[in-house]
């Protein structure tokens, strides 16, 4: 029965319910569920919601994003990238995939985030690359770019992080076994980490270098199309 | 302690303050009410939240819920710049518009490492216990201060341009600190153990590579559910990888500690429960799709994940 929850959860994300409304539902039904009562339920949301505020500081970057993109901060990414010749949509990801990964594994995770980062930068020069190569994008191919900068940035920041000793997941591992009678080196657990790591950078690694590729051929198909249409219309 | 988390906090919520009344009193926006209301509530939850009592702090967030989950956060109008004035203005301030988008992460580095340890007066200058997030936020005010003067833009301009970025996000701003509230009440009402109970249940415990498959696997499918490996990793190990891999057959800890808790990252980058990683940026990047970002890590996950299985199995015994 207490399971309950996970299942509207589920359900509710696949019915495409407002996200924070299912969260609630499936909040209260496994309170109800785990015998909680309900004034129980309603501390634990306020308690967790106001503990966790941290989670959301990002939005303190959003005045200084918003200024400067209104004073041309996009533009001169893109300008930037034009200017080197050799940067390509992957090439230039593959590169921020590096400095994030080794940047987080020495402790560094400060360096990039989605808000500070990606919106404002990174993601502007992978459009800019394709867009030096092949010009005007289809909009689900510049999309599919936006999407991947993200992709970078979180498989950058996640295999990196826990080579580094002292970061809470590895205090959270080593307190963990502590509470079971094990006593583990830190710098164990952050070595052992560093085979996945490699692994992450090779597989994703790739998966950027293939992207520049596949935008070649999205552009490809959208001009081959479009130019179908302009013939049938022709005849 | 001079500057501690919670004047963070008070500057966050001055600030959604400020966006709440802008909102307000946007004519253009059919739902400004509502959609301030939303607003207004989370600034009170940044400035008075360790003030007024938990369970009141439940009933507005419950509000916030409902406000959004019918569709009352809706989109202001803003007055956009134009193409050809960022353009000018690209051109006019040129690199210099790094600087301050730079500051940012520099300054937070510098805080967390540099500034660790400082004091004036007898007193930490930073919260020790809090010292990236708060470094983050002085990075914040002081890159703020340095666009305002490179820009010349003045007085509410940086407040209507974080507005035009805020609508763009709406309601998934909230939905990190939301899911937290779902990881609590998954804790408390013990939801863990029952999963961990159903997965060790389920495998024959003397197949060494089965075992292994069902906690790498878990761990993944857990934090999918949770959106937060931390959560999965004390249940899951406690559930399948101490009795099992460790006490059954030997395993070394710190490899299923390392290589488990990675399983579970996997399980970060295919689910929508881990919004601050996979929706709010969705959200930032003007996405059409909110899954658009899952759907570039979704083949990364699975492929890593099937990595760590093997890893897992051939160097954990």
């Amino acid at each position: 029965m207490t399971l309950l929850g996970i299942a509207v959860v589920i359900i509710g994300f696949v019915l495409r319910f407002n996200p924070l409304l299912v969260v609630v539902v499936a909040g209260i039904v496994t309170g109800v569920a785990g015998n909680l009562p309900f004034d129980k339920i309603l501390t634990i949301f306020g308690e967790a919601f106001v503990k966790n505020r941290y989670l959301s500081l990002f939005i303190l970057t959003l005045p200084v994003i918003g200024l400067l993109e209104r004073n041309g901060l996009k533009e001169q990414a893109q300008e930037l990238i034009g200017k080197i010749k050799v940067a390509t949509t992957g090439r230039v990801l593959i590169l921020y995939l590096f400095i994030r990964e080794v940047a987080a594994a020495i402790g560094l995770t400060a360096l990039g985030g989605h808000a500070q980062m990606v919106r404002p930068l990174i993601a502007p020069m992978a459009e800019a690359a394709a867009e030096n190569k092949h010009g005007a994008l289809p909009e689900d191919t510049r999309n599919k770019i936006k999407a991947f900068a993200a992709s970078a940035d979180n498989v950058g920041v996640f295999f990196g992080e826990d080579i580094f000793i002292a970061f809470g997941a590895v205090l959270l591992m080593k307190g963990f076994f502590e509470q079971n009678g094990i006593i583990l080196e830190p710098l164990h657990i952050a070595l052992w980490g560093i085979p996945t790591a490699i692994a992450a950078f090779i597989i994703h690694g790739v998966r950027l270098y293939l992207l520049d590729r596949k935008i070649a051929q999205e552009v490809e198909n959208h001009h081959s199309s479009h130019s179908k249409v302009k013939g049938d219309a022709a005849l | 302690m001079i500057i501690s988390l919670t004047y963070i906090y008070y500057i966050a919520g001055i600030f959604v303050a400020l966006i709440a009344l802008l909102a307000m009193k946007d004519k253009g926006n059919s739902k400004r009410i509502l959609t301030g209301a939303f607003w207004g509530i989370y600034a009170v939850s940044f400035l008075f939240g360790t003030a007024i009592p938990p369970m009141y702090v439940g009933i507005l967030v419950i509000v916030m819920a409902i406000i959004a989950g019918f569709g009352g956060v809706g989109m202001g109008k803003h007055k956009e710049a134009t193409g050809e004035q960022r353009m000018a203005q690209s051109k006019k301030l040129g690199n210099w518009l790094f600087m301050p988008a730079l500051l940012i992460p520099i300054i937070t580095v510098y805080g967390t490492l540099g500034l660790k340890d400082v004091k004036l007066g007898g007193l930490d200058l930073f919260d020790k216990a809090n010292v990236t997030l708060v470094s983050l936020g002085v990075a914040c005010v002081i890159a703020l201060l340095a666009t305002m003067v490179l820009t010349k833009e003045k007085g509410m301009q940086p407040i209507k341009e974080s507005r035009r970025l805020i609508d763009a996000i709406g309601w998934a701003a909230v939905l990190p600190q939301m899911l937290a509230t779902l990881g609590a009440l998954f804790a408390a009402a013990g939801v863990g153990q029952v999963v961990s109970d159903l997965v060790s249940a389920a495998i024959p415990v003397d197949n060494r590579f089965l075992v292994v498959f069902a906690y790498t696997v878990g761990m993944a499918l857990f934090t999918m559910v949770m959106g937060n490996a931390f959560a999965a990793f004390p249940v899951m190990t406690a559930g399948v990888g101490l009795p099992l891999i460790v006490k059954l057959h030997g395993g070394d800890p710190a490899i299923l500690s390392a290589i488990g808790m990675f399983s579970g990252y996997c399980g970060t980058l295919m689910t929508p429960m881990a919004a601050n990683y996979n929706i709010v940026p969705a959200a930032l990047l003007d996405l059409p799709d909110k899954n658009g970002v899952i759907k570039a890590q979704v083949p990364t996950a699975l492929m890593l994940l099937t990595v760590n299985v093997f890893l897992m199995y051939f160097l954990v015994f």
